[in-house]
């Protein structure tokens, strides 16, 4: 990477030094990445690795013990709050299990931040509903509330609110897990799709490795609370690191034999 | 020993935690009430929820106690030819002290432990984590409606608990003791102050604050699932049924 410092742009998110445990659990114990603009970052790690407390990491949902999360310029672990908020626009996230809230139905939930960040009209917002409800192949189901759609239906909808507002950054925490193939190359268009016309810069959590292959610009892997390995796709397919190897052929790895 | 004094020591510290939180969302929802953007439907949504919808349950309390307490009363005054004051002890009551509690604490049953439940449910299935994601402060959306609407309402439905226990009262010692209807009007008039109603409702005002800011502090602060969620709800009614009585005797002392 060093190498490449004069040609790359500038990093929109920089994770420094990034330390977190929940009491005695050491979650992650020093991760650092560069993210640049416009790029489609796939991360992928084992079950339990820390991959979602990462994520959270990057928008500020959780402070880390030690090291800095700097995204556009800001470093989010120690700017003022209301200048957080004011960046938080700019970044779209869906969670892992959706997360729609219960008391609104599938349209107020798609067009909550749009109401609260434009000033729209209440048409430009139903406009923009359908489109995200139809990119993920959702329509007709603006009336109905979370509790009446199954967990995968859910997912999508969240995944259509956090497209919303065509944020600069978006964070995708587990869009695909569940989803039959065809809804989850529907999701892999859709971010193909944010990245190539668009821009945006995606940040994607997944366990499919067709989807990370399919989407990814550059792939990192989190284990044991670190970035075990890192690079394009071509460069991933090739690491050495017999961990990253079992992981993309499916085996399990020789140093967790015991545990079987 | 040293077992007993780390249990000591750390439900100290829990103290500590349970307080410091109470006042670090009441000092932040006081700060985000002045900003914008004000969403009004929402504050009406919370006031129908607290106030409205809160009616019949004051209704039967406190027409109940009203009810109870004159037939105490009279049982008692009778002793001594004081028949006339019923009307006077049963306004006195309801208003200085009996509305603003009962109500605050029936409240604090009906909206503190729902107030829990739902910020709480909504911590744990990352909603609240989402309102955060979608630049939206969860303490200016969801708390400072929902306190606002209890402390603004529970002085109108202790008002109206005041008139209806009053009311309850009059049934009574007329139905039941066959009292003098313009009698007992005068005597619930004669010594009752504008002072003793408005108190009443000042407390009420504070009372509906703590509870409000109880349930959502629980809420807020859930971890644990489902099984957080139901201990939340459980603490949230305890601990603002009991702040609403240790703060009426201190807000009686010092106001009144
Ligand atoms: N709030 C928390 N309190 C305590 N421990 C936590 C908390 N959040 C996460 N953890 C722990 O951190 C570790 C990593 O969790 P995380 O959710 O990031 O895993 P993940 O990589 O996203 O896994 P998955 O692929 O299953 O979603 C887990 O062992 C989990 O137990
Ligand atoms: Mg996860």
């Amino acid at each position: 990477m060093a190498v490449q410092a004069s040609t790359t742009p500038k990093p929109i998110i920089s994770v420094i030094g990034l330390k977190k445990s929940f009491g005695e659990k050491h979650v992650l114990r020093d991760i650092d990445l560069d993210i640049y603009p416009g790029e489609s970052l796939v991360i992928l790690g084992a079950s339990g690795a820390g991959k979602s407390v990462f994520l959270k990491h990057l928008i500020g949902l959780l402070q880390p013990d030690e090291g800095n999360v700097i995204v556009e310029g800001i470093d989010i672990t120690i700017a003022p709050a209301s200048e957080c908020l004011e960046l938080r626009k700019h970044i779209g996230m869906s969670f892992q299990e959706g997360a729609l809230f219960d008391s609104m139905n599938v349209f107020d939930n798609i067009a909550f931040p749009i109401r609260r960040h434009t000033r729209w009209s209440e048409d430009e917002v139903a406009d923009r509903v359908h489109e995200c409800l139809s990119l993920v192949r959702m329509e007709g189901i603006e009336d109905k509330f979370p509790a009446e759609l199954s967990g995968g239906m859910r997912r999508r909808v969240g995944f259509a609110r956090a497209i919303a507002l065509k944020p600069e950054i978006l964070l995708f925490d587990e869009p695909t897990t569940g989803l039959d193939p065809i809804n989850t190359a529907a999701i892999a268009r859709v971010i193909r799709h944010m990245h190539d016309q668009l821009g945006v810069t995606a940040v994607t959590i997944t366990h499919d490795l067709n989807l990370a292959f399919g989407i990814a610009d550059r792939l990192a892997m989190i284990r044991h609370g670190v970035i075990i390995a890192e690079g394009s796709p071509d460069e991933f397919r090739q690491n050495p690191d017999p961990y990253v190897q079992a992981f993309l052929n499916g085996e399990i790895p020789a140093d967790e034999e015991d545990f079987v | 020993m040293m077992g007993w004094l780390d249990s000591l020591g750390r439900w100290f510290i829990d103290v500590l935690e349970e307080i410091g939180r109470f006042f670090n969302i009441l000092a932040q929802t006081l700060l985000w009430s002045v900003r914008r953007p004000f969403d009004f439907a929402e504050w009406l949504r919370q006031m129908v929820r607290v106030g409205y919808d809160s009616i019949p349950v004051i209704f039967l309390t406190t027409m109940f106690t009203g009810m109870v307490l004159a037939l105490q009363t009279y049982r008692g005054f009778e002793r001594f030819h004081a028949e006339g004051f019923v009307g006077s002890v049963v306004a006195l009551s309801m208003t200085r002290e009996l509305g603003p509690v009962l109500v605050g604490l029936m409240v604090a049953g009906r909206i503190g432990s729902s107030l829990a439940a739902e910020l709480g449910t909504m911590r744990v299935t990352e909603q609240v984590d989402a309102l955060y994601a979608m630049a939206t402060e969860p303490i200016h959306y969801l708390i400072v409606p929902r306190v606002g609407a209890s402390f603004f309402m529970l002085p109108l439905l202790v008002l109206v608990g005041d008139a209806i226990g009053i009311v309850g009262g009059w049934l009574v010692a007329v139905g039941l003791f066959h009292a003098n209807t313009v009698q007992y009007w005068h005597s619930t008039f004669q010594y009752l102050e504008v002072n003793d109603v408005t108190s009443g409702l000042i407390k009420a005002a504070f009372f509906g604050l703590i509870l409000a800011v109880t349930g959502c502090t629980k809420g807020f602060y859930t971890s644990g699932g489902a099984e957080g969620v139901g201990r939340s709800t459980t603490n949230a009614v305890v601990m603002g049924s009991l702040s609403i009585l240790l703060s009426d005797f201190f807000l009686t002392k010092i106001l009144f």
